[in-house]
């Protein structure tokens, strides 16, 4: 299914989304703290949670069936000309409104190389790091059959 | 005739303040906290939150807190709790071929791309109990690492598939039944027969699934996989227009295959049944995937006897948030109903007993 996939137009936003997404607030808050501050944004949407229907497929790839929900929680505001969002698994409000204002800091040009250094970046890393350790374990626990293989 | 009954307040919050004394347990032990719970009773937050229908970590274990261990009573207050929340909308369907596998086994082929990894599982323990774990203190040895080539892991129905050996998936793209906005209807689709089911009570799919290996529904099944792990959750929402990743939930997924005899329009081959469940519950997704090829015995022309296969059976009867209400619903007071049973009965044997005597006469 992977290689059907077009790269879409918006991976460099979508790649920071889904990295601030799984940071929790105490991280982003350190490692905003590093940063000059912002100016203040303006509130469109403050923290709200909510619930999302999560869909599976039936067989893994047939119809579309609904799974169960989860929590959410969405904020938007505004940091000059720039909208920021942030839709989060969980009920953290303080995370999405940190998600969101670096997410509207992230679209300005002035400010995104900055913050994609010192926030977005290394949490990708240390997001890569957990994932590739939890791979490690697996990969551990992977069953080695060799007396069958001798046997033939 | 109606009698309005006030009183009991007094009583109910005693009740209710001594409920709290004994969740609380002996004072001179440390209180468990709703991180510990979600820590180490992760099976049961998984399970709660599995029955509750609402993955939330956090609020499935403050609700096992909350329900003293009761997990039944737990999912009813994460079922009443997201009754308090609006919907934001609903996920792209997860691709489970690209979750971050912490355990995939198959037992219909030994050797498989990308192998049979076993994660952390109770299968191959010795059901001993481990009295080392009473003492507390101790930490867990750590875990083996080895380095990782996690290449391809294709489905194993895929496989079959590709031989023409399976059947493949009906595809539509419409939008799928939802059992939280319309009630069930019957013949019920397949995607609202899986929403019923991986919500249902596990003990119920455990013992309906059970059934049909043991007769009731004349069902041969293979575990063709099982997977464990990770998976991002994508949504587009509408004020930003493309999907977007907002985080991770756990997942197990089962694919059951089975055998079907073929019909005057299909050839015999292999179909599925299929189970997909919050967090980490093989025993819930087995027993899912069990009862879902049995309820499609219909539409692949099978008979349909047995209990496993009775749609308006498994469905009405699946969820144990309906079913504890409608038991427990029982001990609240009847006092009114009851006593005009009491009059009919008191009525009947008046008649009998003068007919008794007018035949005696």
């Amino acid at each position: 299914m992977t290689q059907t996939e077009t790269p879409s137009p918006h991976a460099a936003r979508q790649h920071w989304m889904a990295t601030l997404a799984r940071a929790s607030a105490e991280d982003l808050a350190e490692r905003l703290a590093t940063l000059p501050p912002f100016p203040e944004p303006e509130t469109l949407r403050a923290p709200e949670t909510g619930l999302v229907m999560v869909r599976g497929r039936a067989g893994g790839d047939g119809e579309a069936f609904n799974l169960g929900e989860m929590t959410v929680t969405r904020c938007a505001l505004r940091l000059g000309p720039h909208i920021g969002h942030a839709y989060i698994a969980g009920r953290d409000h303080a995370k999405a409104k940190l998600a969101a204002l670096l997410d509207a800091a992230l679209q300005d040009s002035a400010l995104h190389h900055a913050c994609m250094q010192a926030v977005v970046e290394p949490l990708a890393v240390a997001q890569q790091a957990a994932r590739a350790a939890e791979a490690r374990k697996a990969a551990a626990t992977r069953v080695d059959f060799f007396t069958m293989a001798t046997m033939r | 005739m109606y009698v309005a009954v006030k009183g009991g307040e007094k009583a109910i919050s005693a009740a209710h303040a001594w409920l709290d004394e004994t969740r609380r347990g002996d004072t001179a032990l440390p209180e468990l906290s709703v991180a510990q719970i979600e820590q180490q009773m992760a099976l049961a937050v998984d399970r709660v939150m599995a029955e509750g229908s609402c993955h939330d970590r956090f609020l499935a274990a403050l609700a096992i807190k909350q329900a003293k261990g009761d997990l039944i009573e737990a999912a009813f207050l994460l079922r009443a709790y997201r009754t308090t929340l609006p919907r934001f909308g609903a996920s792209a369907p997860l691709e489970t071929s690209r979750m971050r596998l912490r355990r995939r086994i198959s037992a219909t082929y030994k050797d498989l791309p990308g192998g049979q990894v076993l994660g952390p599982t109770f299968d191959y323990t010795h059901r001993l109990l481990d009295f080392a774990l009473a003492a507390e203190g101790r930490d867990a040895p750590a875990t083996p690492e080895a380095p990782t080539d996690m290449t391809d892991v294709p489905r194993v129905t895929e496989i079959l598939a590709r031989e023409g050996l399976m059947q493949r998936e009906a595809l539509s793209e419409s939008e799928p039944g939802d059992l939280t906005r319309e009630p069930l209807s019957f013949p019920a689709s397949r995607p609202v027969r899986l929403q019923n089911l991986a919500r249902g009570d596990e003990g119920f799919l455990l013992a309906l699934g059970y059934s049909t290996q043991r007769g009731y529904g004349n069902a041969h099944p293979f575990v063709g996989e099982i997977r464990v792990g990770h998976i991002g959750v994508e949504i587009t929402p509408p004020e930003l227009g493309f999907a977007i990743d907002i985080g991770d939930i756990g997942i197990t997924e089962c694919q059951m295959v089975n055998q079907f005899k073929g019909s005057r329009t299909e050839p015999a081959q292999f179909t599925r049944g299929y189970g997909l469940v919050f967090g980490h519950g093989e025993r819930r997704a087995m027993s899912m995937a069990l009862v879902d090829r049995g309820l499609r015995a219909r539409e692949l022309g099978e008979e349909a006897d047995a209990p496993a296969q009775q749609e308006e059976f498994v469905l009405y009867h699946s969820d144990n948030i309906e079913a504890t209400g409608f038991v427990e619903h029982l001990k609240l007071p009847h006092y009114v109903d009851f006593q005009s049973e009491l009059e009919n009965l008191r009525t009947i044997r008046r008649a009998a007993e003068a007919e008794l005597r007018e035949a005696a006469e």
